[in-house]
């Protein structure tokens, strides 16, 4: 709760110095276009975090997104697919991606930095022979799907502001995903599991099939968060679309609290960091910094972040065992 | 040997407070040179904490520390390596993915043009391996060493850094008899040559035969000291718990029940040669006594399905079945309490509840989701029952010290009820109070119907506690000793791969 806390300080220190430095921060279409990406973002942050807390990582992410984001319009147009169809294979493929992922780590025991290494390569390009490399789009059809995506349920009263789909869905998406994690016994040997494997083996855990799990669930959110983008844009290039996303989504979740050494993770930490780099995209944007450096700010945020958040966790056990000392 | 004049080690007044718990109370230690000093208390009386402090490895709040009568300070463990201060850990602390050379010099590699003289760390190691009784290779990986050779080369680290003091945290609470009179040689020889050693144990019998003089803690203060001759193992004891101890071994000898557990003709998959075969009854407690690496171990991880066995037939109450996972033993009603704590026993960063919760999760969940007052009524049952020192359920077990993390792992297979407990040197790092309240807990155990197989290498536990004793000698079961055939030579004959002495 208390690391929460500071990320979330960080998130309303940028917010503020972006309101400061343009009015046009807080206007609802902008406010609206945050937390649209913050959700779509937030939703593989989530994913990642899963497999982060399992003590591994998943770097096909962004790879993935672009094979769902490209295949789905592709299957669509070009195969002619009917709509339940071409979901029901891009969500279907993501899983079996994970499913795989999950396999080569447990069974074959390679390292998943490896195998999702591997999977960002493979991927990518795939989606690119597929599609011959030619931008795939919906053009005007499919505006009722699309509407999950660039819709919003206007709230009364807000003057025009809504809040936007991906935005309901991400709150389904955590609720389920802090629910998974907090309070049922499979979130606990995850936790478990990541911390030491073989106590969480002994303790008879089946931790090939958790592991399993976290990146079946990982690719699952991927794939859903692959499609939401495409509906949103409603453009997809197979050479860039989906680029670095996966390390966004790491980025979410580290600042969110996961440790990459694996057992421990809270989920709305994962959202908060998710907003707080789309906020600082944004601040890029609107204050008329040049968004070639976006990255450099991005990067120093996030080390100006843990290392804060590190720094006072120092302080503030070295404060409670000297209270402790005068009092006892 | 009484200390000279200016010790050459000597603690002042030092105070640790950790968050909730006060480890050390304004504590006082002298060590001179040549002496060989015992350091003894209860579990969590703060004697690892105190031997952190001289290693550098933590800091006090206040007090000082003086080497030679002048205050040093001991910023890291580099500037107490430099003060010639060495601390031998209670956990283990080599670098199991490389070689017992490189652990050895580890810090201090002898170097060429810059480049780290394998040669000469070849050589050298076998320096201080040797008086250990240790005949290894240099170029073993640590990890593919059983944890009591480990232990040893945990030891022989400590002599290559030459300490003049040299502190040993439990050096022997995995080692064997055998192995631990070797150490008890070395330490004799250390202090011919003048270094001077403190040392912690459990075991009174090590003090006694070892120690100059005695140092006892309790609740983190000074609460005694013994020289050599006022040492006994009664005055010790008073010291420590503050109360006589009497009656060591509960042993109430109950009727063997119903047939719990068979195993026929089982091969393990470290000793596939040789068949295994022997039986538990409700209400037994068997002992597996051997030598550190004759296959105790191995064969508890193939009764609780860590290493599932290549061949053979495993009953339980008459039926036969397929023991391949830990959930399938632990669905058979079989809970092992392994040997190392800290790699398989915990996860060491969570908190004590979710540790003692973390097998029975399954048993209590509802429909998936966790069942915290479940949860909650296991803690309140155990932390009491085994009297876990802990300052609340959700501190997190790293904070604890060693014999009360042993409780820990302990009260998280009770908490499942188990119908056949195994046990892998229940008793390591358990100080002499929680040791009594363990045999206690065997006993009642077994007087409630649960057959219990404890590995021990205590002959003197063995002794105390067994029924009937299995004895194996390089992954063979040698022989087994009833109650009344039980004696030290007996089983000792045959942990060397010798016969059962004749009886008529
Ligand atoms: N890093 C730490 N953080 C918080 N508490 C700690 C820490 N290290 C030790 N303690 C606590 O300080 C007390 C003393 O611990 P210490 O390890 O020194 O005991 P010990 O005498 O070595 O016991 P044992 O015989 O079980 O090894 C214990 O109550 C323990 O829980
Ligand atoms: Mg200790």
């Amino acid at each position: 709760m208390k690391k929460i806390l500071g990320i979330f300080a960080l998130l309303v220190a940028v917010c503020v110095v972006t309101v400061l430095f343009s009015d046009r921060f807080l206007t609802a279409y902008n406010l609206e276009n945050v937390i649209r990406r913050t959700a779509l973002f937030g939703i593989i942050s989530i994913g990642v975090a899963f497999v982060i807390i399992t003590g591994g990582i998943d770097l096909s992410i962004g790879s993935l997104i672009c094979l769902v984001g490209c295949g789905l319009p592709w299957l669509l147009s070009v195969k002619g697919l009917p709509l339940p169809v071409a979901l029901a294979a891009v969500l279907g493929a993501s899983l079996l991606i994970g499913l795989a992922h999950g396999l080569l780590i447990t069974k074959l025991r390679l390292q998943p930095f490896v195998v999702t290494l591997c999977g960002l390569l493979l991927y990518r390009g795939l989606a690119r022979g597929l599609t011959g490399d030619q931008t795939q789009g919906f053009g005007a059809a499919h505006d009722g799907l699309r509407w999950l995506a660039t819709g919003k349920l206007a709230v009364p009263g807000l003057g025009g502001f809504g809040v936007p789909m991906p935005c309901v869905i991400l709150l389904f998406v955590a609720i389920a995903a802090a629910v998974f994690l907090n309070h049922t016994i499979y979130g606990r040997y995850l936790l478990a599991l990541g911390r030491n494997e073989q106590a969480a083996r002994y303790s008879g855990i089946d931790t090939s099939h958790m592991i399993l799990l976290a990146y079946v669930i990982c690719s699952g959110l991927a794939g859903l968060g692959g499609t939401l983008f495409v509906l949103d844009v409603n453009s997809a290039q197979p050479v860039d679309f989906g680029n670095f996303y996966e390390l966004y989504a790491v980025a979410a979740a580290v600042l969110g609290g996961c440790s990459l050494r694996g057992g421990e993770g809270a989920i709305l930490g994962v959202v908060i960091g998710a907003a707080l780099m789309q906020v600082l995209r944004n601040m890029i944007t609107l204050t008329g910094l040049p968004t070639h450096i976006e990255f450099a700010v991005i990067g120093a945020v996030i080390l100006v972040g843990v290392s804060a958040d590190e720094v006072v966790k120092r302080l503030a056990a070295k404060r409670r065992a000297a209270r402790e000392a005068v009092v006892g | 040997m009484t200390a000279p004049a200016t010790p050459l080690l000597e603690v002042r007044r030092v105070t640790k407070q950790f968050p909730g718990v006060r480890a050390l109370r304004s504590v006082n230690l002298s060590l001179g040179r040549g002496e060989v000093l015992a350091v003894i208390g209860e579990n969590g009386a703060g004697k690892s904490t105190l031997m952190k402090i001289l290693a550098g490895v933590q800091h006090p709040d206040s007090g000082e520390v003086r080497l030679d009568g002048a205050v040093i300070e001991l910023r890291d463990v580099q500037a107490a390596q430099r003060h010639g201060i060495a601390l031998i850990h209670q956990e283990l602390n080599l670098a199991g993915n490389l070689d017992i050379g490189a652990n050895i010099f580890l810090g201090r590699e002898p170097a060429r043009f810059g480049f780290v003289d394998r040669a000469t760390i070849r050589s050298e190691s076998a320096k201080f391996l040797a008086p250990l009784g240790l005949d290894l290779d240099p170029d073993t990986r640590v990890d593919d060493l059983p944890i009591g050779l480990q232990q040893l080369i945990e030891i022989a680290k400590a002599l290559a850094s030459r300490a003049r003091v040299l502190i040993m945290d439990e050096p022997t609470s995995s080692l064997t008899q055998h192995e631990s009179a070797r150490l008890f040689q070395v330490i004799k020889d250390l202090r011919t040559q003048g270094v001077s050693v403190v040392y912690i144990s459990h075991r009174l019998g090590e003090v006694k035969e070892l120690a100059d003089r005695v140092t006892v803690l309790r609740d983190g203060e000074n609460a005694g000291e013994l020289s050599r001759d006022a040492i006994s193992h009664d005055a010790m004891v008073r010291l420590m718990v503050g109360r006589d101890v009497s009656q060591f071994y509960e042993r109430k000898s109950h009727a063997p029940g119903e047939m719990m557990f068979e195993a026929r003709a089982v091969r393990t998959p470290a000793h596939p040669r040789h068949e295994i075969n022997f039986t538990l009854r409700a209400g037994e407690i068997v002992g597996l006594a051997g030598l550190v690496g004759a296959g105790r171990t191995e064969l508890l991880q193939t009764l609780f399905g860590v290493a599932p066995a290549v061949g053979g037939e495993l009953r339980v109450r008459g039926e036969t079945v397929a023991l391949r996972s830990p959930i399938d033993a632990i669905r058979s009603g079989i809970a092992l309490v392994p040997e190392d704590r800290k790699q398989q026993g915990l996860v060491i960063e969570m908190a004590v509840s979710e540790n003692l919760s973390l097998a029975s999760l399954r048993r209590d969940q509802r429909g998936g989701f966790l069942n915290r007052p479940a949860e909650q009524a296991i803690c309140d049952e155990m932390i009491p029952k085994l009297s876990i020192k802990t300052p609340s359920p959700a501190q997190p077990a790293q904070f604890l010290s060693g014999g009360n993390q042993q409780k820990v792992v302990l009260g998280k297979w009770l908490a499942l009820a188990p119908r056949v407990l195994l046990l892998d040197e229940p008793t390591r790092g358990i100080d002499i109070g929680a040791k009594r309240e363990i045999y206690a807990l065997m006993d009642r155990l077994a007087a409630e119907g649960v057959a219990v197989l404890f590995v021990s290498s205590e002959m003197e536990e063995i002794l105390g506690m067994a029924d009937r004793v299995l004895v194996m000698h390089e992954g063979r079961l040698t022989g087994e000793l009833s109650r009344a055939e039980l004696g030290e030579e007996a089983v000792m004959q045959l942990a060397t791969g010798g016969k059962k002495p004749a009886r008529e």
